[in-house]
Formats: C-alpha cells, sequence, structure tokens
C-alpha cells in the first residue's frame, strides 16, 4: 500500500467492465499532489468513467483507488473528501448561488453562517459575489460554470475533479477559463484532475497529461514529451496535426536508423527500441517541423510539388505531392520570416525538416 | 403577421373551435345559470334568484347535503394526501432506484388501474371487501378512493421527476449529503410542483367519484355525488343545480390552483 504523501490519487490496476463489456482496462497511474493532471482522449476512451470512479459514482470492478494513501474505493461519494464539477454543472436550481456554494459545508456540519462566511469568500474568489442572492438560471452559462467551480472549491476538497467542464461554453470565454482554472489550481494548491477530449485544451493546462483510448493508457507525461516524442501512432494523431507515413527500417546503426518512405524516398531519424531492420512501421512528422525551399537545403530533402495553399491565419498550410509517393503538411507561420517559405501552387519545391522532426512510432 | 403554418388560416377553424367549445361547456352554463333561477321548474326561466343556493344551506335536504359534503371531502383530503405519498415514493423507486427486476411490470401495475373500466374495478373492490367481511362504510369508501386516486397522483410526480436530471442528486452526494439528504434537500424541492399537482388531481378526482363510491358505501353512508344521485332520483329540482355548481366553482378553484403553483417553477428566481 503506497504511504507517499505526494501522491494525491494512485490508481492500482483499476478495471470497469459493465457485463460483458469492459470500459477501463487495468488501468494504473499516480497523481501527484497539487498538480494539474489531464485524462485526455476521445469520447468513450473511458476517461469520465475513471473520474467517476475517483469521485465514487462507478463502483471499481478490480484494483483499487487511494487517496493520499487511504483506499477510497469502497466509499461512497460523500465520504470522500474530494469534489466534482461536472460537465453540465448540475447546479441546484431551486437554491440561491451562495446556498449552492455553501450547500458542501453544511452537509459536512457546519453551521449555516459559517456555511454562508466561506461560501461568500469562495465567490468573491472567482469575481462572482454580486451574484450572490440570484438563482442559477438568472446567470450565464460562463457565470454558472463559475458557480460550479466555486462549489466544488469551497469544502477545500483534497482533490478537484473536472468532467469536462469547458465544453459548453464558446470559444473566447473557453480560452479565458483555461487561464482562470490554471490560475485557481496554482492559487488554491489542490490537486486538480481535469477530463477532456480537447488536445489543445490539455496541452495548455496541463502539468501531465495521461493519453486514453479504448479504455486503455497510451502515453503519459508532460505536455511537450507527449506532443514531441509521441509512443505510438494513436499519440501521435490525437495530439495535434501531424503527417503520418508509413515507413520500412532499411538499417539501424549507432542509434539512427535509415527508413524510405512510398516513391523511394530516404529519411533518417532517432531509433526506436523494439523497431528493427525490415519493421514496416509508421512515422511522425509535424508539419510546423517541416519547411520548403526552392532548392533542397540537404541531402535528405523530398522532392516534390505543391498541390495547394491554405490560409488559416496565424499559420499557412501548404499540401505538397512528394514526387511518386505521398502527400504532406508543412505549416509555416505567417510572417515575414514565415513568408518566405510560401510556395504558389504546381512550384516544384523541396520539403526540408529541422533536426528531430521525424519520429518512428509504435503501431 | 399570421406564421405561414398558422393554425389559424385553415378553413373551417374558427367554425370547429367554437362547435366544440359549445359541446364542452353548453351544458355547464345551463346548469350555472339555472341555478339562480327563481322557479322550482328546471326549464323555464322566472328571474334572478339566490333561493336555491338558500335551500342547499337551509332546506329540507340540507342536513344530508351538508353530512354528504363533509364525507366528500374528509375522504378526499385523506385519500389525496395517502394517494400522493405512495405515489412520491412510488415514482422514487421506478425512477431512482436503478433497473432492478420487475422494474417495467411495476410501472405497468401503476398505470393500468386507469385503463380499466372503472364499473370493473368497483365490481372487483365490493367483492375484495366482500371476502375479507369488512364492514362497509367511510373506511371502505377511504380504502378503495386512496387506491384509485394513486395512478392518478403518480403521473403528474413521474413526470415532473423524469424531467430532473440525476446529476443533481450526484452533484449533492457529491459535495457530502447522505443519499436521504440529496432525497430531502434537492430531489423533493425540486419535485414539489408534480407533487402538488398530483395532489389537487387525486383530490378532484376523489370528490367526484361516483360508481366506486357508491358500490363499497354502506347503507345510510353517503358521500356528495351519491348524496346528488338519490336527490335527483327523486327528481331533478333547482337545488341540484346549485350544489352542482358550488361543485363546479370548487374544481375551478382546485385547477386555477395547480396551474399556478405548476407555474411558479422553484428554479426560477424571484
Amino acid at each position: 500500500m503506497p504511504q507517499d504523501r505526494d501522491i494525491a490519487i494512485d490508481v492500482q490496476g483499476a478495471v470497469k467492465r459493465y457485463g460483458t463489456f469492459t470500459a477501463l482496462k487495468t488501468i494504473s497511474l499516480s497523481i501527484r499532489d497539487n498538480e494539474f493532471f489531464t485524462l485526455l482522449g476521445p469520447s468513450g476512451c473511458g476517461k469520465t468513467t475513471l473520474l467517476r470512479m475517483i469521485a465514487g459514482f462507478e463502483d471499481v470492478t478490480e484494483g483499487a483507488i487511494y487517496l493520499y494513501g487511504d483506499e477510497i474505493d469502497t466509499l461512497p461519494p460523500h465520504k470522500r473528501p474530494v469534489n466534482t464539477v461536472f460537465q453540465n454543472y448540475a447546479l441546484f436550481p431551486h437554491m440561491t448561488v451562495l446556498d449552492n456554494v455553501g450547500f458542501g459545508l453544511e452537509m459536512l456540519g457546519k453551521s449555516k453562517a459559517e456555511a454562508r462566511a466561506r461560501a461568500g469568500e469562495v465567490l468573491e474568489m472567482v469575481q462572482l459575489s454580486q451574484f450572490a442572492a440570484r438563482k442559477p438560471s438568472q446567470l450565464s452559462g460562463g457565470q454558472q460554470q463559475r458557480v460550479a467551480l466555486a462549489r466544488a472549491l469551497a469544502p477545500r476538497p483534497k482533490v478537484l475533479l473536472l468532467d469536462e467542464p469547458l465544453s459548453a461554453l464558446d470559444l473566447k470565454l473557453r480560452k479565458a477559463m483555461q487561464v482562470e482554472l490554471k490560475h485557481l489550481q496554482r492559487e488554491t494548491g489542490i490537486t486538480f484532475i481535469f477530463v477532456t477530449h480537447d488536445q489543445e485544451e490539455a496541452l495548455t493546462m496541463s502539468d501531465r497529461i495521461a493519453v486514453m483510448s479504448a479504455g486503455e493508457l497510451q502515453q503519459l507525461g508532460e505536455a511537450r514529451e507527449i506532443y514531441e516524442h509521441p509512443r505510438n501512432v494513436f499519440v501521435a494523431d490525437f495530439i495535434g496535426d501531424t503527417n503520418l507515413m508509413e515507413v520500412t527500417v532499411d538499417a539501424v546503426s549507432n542509434g539512427r536508423a535509415q527508413c524510405h518512405l512510398g516513391g523511394g524516398h530516404r529519411l533518417t531519424c532517432d531509433a526506436v527500441d523494439g523497431i528493427g531492420p525490415g519493421a514496416k512501421v509508421h512515422m511522425s512528422l509535424r508539419p510546423e517541423r517541416l519547411f520548403l525551399s526552392a532548392d533542397p537545403v540537404a541531402d535528405e530533402s523530398l522532392k516534390g510539388r505543391v498541390r495547394e495553399m491554405i490560409y488559416i491565419g496565424t499559420d499557412i498550410a501548404t499540401i505538397v505531392d512528394l514526387d511518386g509517393g505521398p502527400q504532406f503538411t508543412v505549416r509555416s507561420s505567417n510572417s515575414s520570416r514565415g513568408n518566405a517559405r510560401i510556395f504558389e501552387p504546381g512550384t516544384e519545391v523541396a520539403v526540408n525538416m529541422e533536426q528531430g522532426a521525424a519520429r518512428l512510432l509504435i503501431d | 403577421m399570421a406564421k405561414p403554418y398558422d393554425l389559424r388560416r385553415y378553413p373551417g377553424f374558427f367554425a370547429i373551435t367554437l362547435l366544440c367549445l359549445v359541446i364542452l361547456y353548453a351544458p355547464l352554463v345551463v346548469v350555472a345559470v339555472y341555478s339562480f333561477n327563481d322557479s322550482p321548474s328546471i326549464t323555464i326561466w322566472e328571474g334572478f334568484s339566490l333561493r336555491w343556493y338558500v335551500d342547499v344551506f337551509t332546506g329540507p335536504e340540507s342536513g344530508k347535503f351538508k353530512e354528504a359534503a363533509w364525507n366528500s371531502f374528509v375522504i378526499a383530503i385523506t385519500a389525496a394526501t395517502t394517494a400522493t405519498i405512495i405515489a412520491t415514493l412510488a415514482a422514487t423507486a421506478v425512477l431512482r432506484a436503478g433497473t432492478f427486476r420487475l422494474r417495467t411490470v411495476s410501472i405497468g401495475m401503476i398505470s393500468l388501474p386507469l385503463m380499466v373500466p372503472e364499473i370493473v374495478t368497483a365490481v372487483a373492490t365490493l367483492i375484495f371487501f366482500n371476502a375479507i367481511a369488512i364492514e362497509r362504510g367511510l373506511m371502505t369508501i377511504l380504502l378503495a378512493h386512496i387506491a384509485f386516486c394513486i395512478p392518478f397522483a403518480y403521473m403528474p410526480i413521474s413526470a415532473r421527476m423524469q424531467g430532473i436530471e440525476a446529476t443533481y442528486e450526484q452533484a449533492a452526494m457529491d459535495l457530502y449529503a447522505t443519499k436521504r439528504q440529496a432525497f430531502t434537500r434537492i430531489l423533493l424541492p425540486l419535485m414539489m410542483p408534480g407533487i402538488v399537482s398530483g395532489f389537487i388531481l387525486a383530490f378532484i378526482i376523489s370528490l367526484d367519484d361516483f360508481i366506486i363510491t357508491n358500490f363499497v358505501k354502506g347503507a345510510g353512508v353517503e358521500t356528495l355525488p351519491t348524496a346528488i344521485f338519490g336527490a335527483v332520483k327523486q327528481g331533478i329540482k333547482p337545488n341540484i343545480m346549485a350544489i352542482s355548481t358550488l361543485l363546479l366553482a370548487v374544481s375551478i378553484v382546485m385547477v386555477a390552483l395547480s396551474w399556478l403553483i405548476g407555474r411558479r417553477d422553484p428554479a426560477e428566481g424571484r
């Protein structure tokens, strides 16, 4: 049994089955104290199921969950010192904002006056003091979201669980709330476990991210690690945009792998354990790590012809057909420096890559 | 400006609406108007008078009517209260206890009495009371009323509860409320408009029930509908119209009350 006080939530071999359907296949992960931790994955990957298991709304079929060393998976929800921000907020419609926020404290046996005082404090923290006497239906979506946050923070939970809390907000408000959430987490020092399907949101906010798919943990690491060193095809494809190429490994030497892709184009990249000569695997090339030039700048530049140019705003994406082979997307920033690398459709170009841009992936 | 699919633009809309309203309300209006007739005849208008209302309260039959009205009122209040409590618990079990064996059967069993012809229920109830050798009187009327009021109370209560997402109770339990506290503090207040509607519906159904009451009541025990029926058998006098109008007024007040309470959603701020 783990006794480490630095581990807020320890999930050990947690399995969730509904009849014959397995929603979660033996997940083990440790969430550190005072960490902004994100469970990221497409819908149906089991991220919300795992969150609900921590909150106590789902039984754990097998395995165990520890909160700062204490096993909690057998406790009913009201005995777990964790609070949840629900996706649809679930604010009590018949209570005022102040009573909503004070509800948890009242249930913990605090006096009504004490609960209200603390609720007022937390409302101030989320800048909603002037709405204390209103009913939730009289607030905007963004304000309701902040009330839900205040309600969950008021009892000072050991861990705060957030179930896609920003998904109902419009883009601008969502961006603002991302910053505010991150700020609140730092200020309160409470461990946040955040569930989202939005990879950009996850990259922006998280200290560490657990990427999940089909009930399994695909990769766990810091944002940069997951983006730049995806472990497998799913992670590379799900996080950000990438050029996913089928390649054949020709030789491995000195930690470098020589590969070729369709059309006979040759590439060299870092070798990966378990991928040897003759292997047919996938390679990920991030579009922003590639650049175009009129003439090849290196031996390994790939020759092709521009098919299309897409104006995105901050960036310009160029789609290039390689000679006799696959298609590439190359992104360059829409700046005077980047503009030098923009070519009109039909132009012959060379696709060049920065150091470490190509990564071999296990399937 | 009428919208493209405005019903009012269909030919004959006005005529059909008028016809329906006349068929529905003309008899009621006739009874209400003639209750103020200053004539012992029920068909000849002889001028406005309150004499039949006075007759209801002080006339030769007033004692009988007062006792019957009191019985009706006591039975309706007791039956509606009991049925509402049972229906609330039933709705909670069916809609909040997850899936359990016989859940679908339970839902059917609760609403089936609405579809059984009342005369069948009446005969069955009478046979049941005879079988268990219970003496017929106020108690048998009350028991029968509680039974047939349950599905009427259940309908608005379960409809309301279906509209309340389970996440409210989950949020309450997440915030350290026990199951019981989640029910009393969150679910019950949110259900209140449905519970009030259920109670009022059950109250009105009980108040005007005739068939079942007539079967299970003991000799000499009358409710208002059976008393009215008894009086009508002697020939219709205008005092019957007065008493019917009073009953109608009670119903209108109750329905209006139910509507006003249902409209005042606790979720809305005041």
